[in-house]
């Protein structure tokens, strides 16, 4: 049952072969029995319980949706009610939600069960999930290699067959990464598509979240739940929610896919390179041709990403005050200092980091030469797809440079974790949507993800890529040894 | 390239405190930052419109009512400290 696809669970669930309970209970003892990974951060056996128990009526009722019953494993930054919701933050740590998230609250609607809270870097920042104060995940494939991030506990607990899906959130590649790293498919819906109501923000104007699953169909009906206008969220787009899943059929015959020669310079691993150009054959091979275009001003992109997140980031972290909710420090003088003491305690050096350098482009006297030359840059990389998508219908690349690297390779210098990135940032930047589908192994039998990029509001078109290459090839199918 | 001085004002901004002994290396690793940042300096960028925000959408808005039930005990139970409703920090004006 572990290895089941949502859309399989789904029938077997409305055919009464097996209870909504029966289903949580098969995956708390494979998390449970998986600790090592250290891919969650709560499980609350007694509530998953309870709402596959409501599942079940729901179902003998005949009142079930295609996700009625099945147990979804959630970042540990949306918020859901009740349950604990760290963001991987000692800041955090003690913090009970006392609502829910928009996603949270429509998988609720659709009758899914919570399965646990998925741990991850801290607040979002970071790409090996070294980050997190609740320590690293493991990368099922092999355990001296981290997960990506920053859902690289979402990304664990899919590869491990430990979750039947989860969502995640990406800022920077946080869900294609992590998705590349540990073989499973993960999807970054276009900004605006999905609610960041009751997601803890890191930086809002590139958050997004999504779902990392086992196949495309998989992403595609977890999209159709996520997705939709929600008032609450000022970003979010009142556009119609496409039947995803009704449109994955219908192949590549005629597509054009671009493929972008800055994608495959020096910075890719030849390990890497190989498997993502069999991937694109294997398209052409289903009928699709290939565009070669130009991003020139993808290099720019990390540059222009570490001014403007972590600008977003300090001015969003600022309401982490030890006043309103979450940690408080002791031993504190007075007001300023219990501020200084809580956010110095609170948060790790990454995020600290970050703080400082927002708060510095921020600060009277940088903000044009940092933070205005950013946003400008900004534009150029958004132009850039834009004639890209002039020329072709999606974009296929690399997700990352190399397989997942091993813990503590990079973690020493920051800035050599952030060129991880290269390829997923332009996609945040601009604003559009990004998947990641397995598409081999590379160096140590670690795998190795295709990434397409589609144009705003494109998800279906490129689901239906993914679903078109999952067809005629099994590396989404394949499951690390130890965790089968 | 950020001085120690620069450092020790930007951590006061942002409210984080910074022993001495630390900041040397925070210096090092913020300031490797900004080298890999300051490659797009390079840019010339003259005539380009900053773009702050991935839509050109304009803020919704709405009829200014309440909407919200009161939900004071239940949020301030995630507080720090709190007493008749308040949440408690220390003395501001003596």
């Amino acid at each position: 049952m572990h290895d089941s696809t949502l859309a399989r669970l789904s029938g077997e669930l409305k055919a009464k072969k097996v209870s909504s309970v029966e289903v949580a209970r098969v995956f708390l003892d494979r998390i449970a029995n998986a600790k090592a990974l250290n891919a969650f951060i709560t499980v609350d056996e007694e509530k998953t319980l309870a709402q596959a128990k409501a599942a079940d009526a729901r179902i003998a009722k005949g009142d079930a949706t295609p996700l009625t019953g099945i147990p979804i494993a959630h970042k540990d930054l949306f918020c859901a009610d009740g349950w604990r919701t760290t963001c991987g933050s000692k800041i955090l740590e003690n913090f009970v939600a006392p609502y829910d998230a928009h996603v949270i609250a429509q998988y609720n609607r659709a009758g899914a069960v919570i399965l646990g809270k998925t741990n991850m870097d801290e607040f979002a920042m970071g790409s090996s999930n070294e980050n997190s104060h609740f320590g690293p995940v493991k990368n099922p494939w092999d355990h001296s290699a981290v997960p990506g991030g920053s859902s690289g506990g979402s990304a664990a607990a899919v590869a491990a067959r430990i979750a039947p899906a989860a969502t995640g959130t990406d800022t920077g590649g946080s869900i294609r990464q992590p998705a590349s790293f540990t073989g499973v498919s993960g999807l970054r819906p276009t900004y605006g598509r999905v609610s960041r109501y009751g997601m803890v923000a890191f930086a809002s104007s590139l958050d997004q979240g999504g779902a990392l699953a086992k196949t495309a169909e998989d992403l595609a009906m977890m999209l159709e739940v996520m997705a939709g206008f929600d008032a609450r969220d000022s970003t979010c787009m009142d556009r119609p929610v496409e039947k995803y899943t009704a449109l994955l059929a219908g192949g590549v015959q005629g597509l054009r896919i671009g493929v972008p020669r800055e994608y495959f310079g020096k910075d890719l691993a030849p390990d890497v390179a190989a498997p993502i150009r069999a991937a694109i054959e294997e398209l052409v091979k289903r009928g699709a041709k290939t565009v070669e275009v130009s991003l020139p001003n993808q290099h720019l992109s990390v540059p222009a990403y570490y001014v403007i997140a972590p600008a977003e980031a300090s001015s969003n972290l600022s309401r982490y005050d030890g006043a309103r909710y979450g940690f408080r420090a002791e031993g504190y003088r007075d007001l300023a200092d219990m501020y200084r003491k809580t956010r110095a305690q609170g948060f790790g050096p990454e995020v600290k980091r970050r703080i400082m350098i927002g708060t510095y482009v921020l600060s009277h006297g940088y903000y044009d030469a940092y933070y205005l030359q950013a946003q400008k840059i900004r534009r150029l990389i958004a132009r850039d797809f834009a004639d890209a998508f002039r020329q072709c219908d999606v974009i296929a690349g690399p997700a990352a440079p190399s397989v997942a690297f091993d813990l503590g390779s990079k973690d020493k210098d920051p800035v050599q974790m952030y060129l991880e990135d290269l390829y997923t940032i332009p996609v945040n930047l601009a604003g559009l949507p990004g998947l990641s589908i397995p598409c081999g192994f590379g160096a140590k039998g670690r795998p190795v993800g295709l990434q397409v990029i589609g144009d705003y509001w494109s998800e279906a078109l490129m689901l239906r890529v993914a679903h078109a290459y999952q067809q005629g090839t099994d590396w989404h199918t394949r499951v690390p040894k130890e965790h089968a | 390239m950020l001085s120690l001085d620069q450092i020790a004002k930007i951590a006061e901004l942002a409210r984080l405190e910074l022993p001495a002994a630390a900041a040397a290396a925070l210096q090092q690793e913020l300031n490797g930052i900004l080298a890999m940042v300051d490659r797009m300096q390079a840019v010339d960028t003259r005539g380009i419109e900053p773009m702050s925000h991935p839509q050109q959408a304009m803020q919704r808005l709405r009829e200014d009512e309440a909407r919200e039930p009161d939900l004071r005990e239940k949020y301030q139970h995630a507080a720090p400290a709190t007493e008749d409703g308040l949440y408690l920090v220390p003395k501001v004006i003596e």
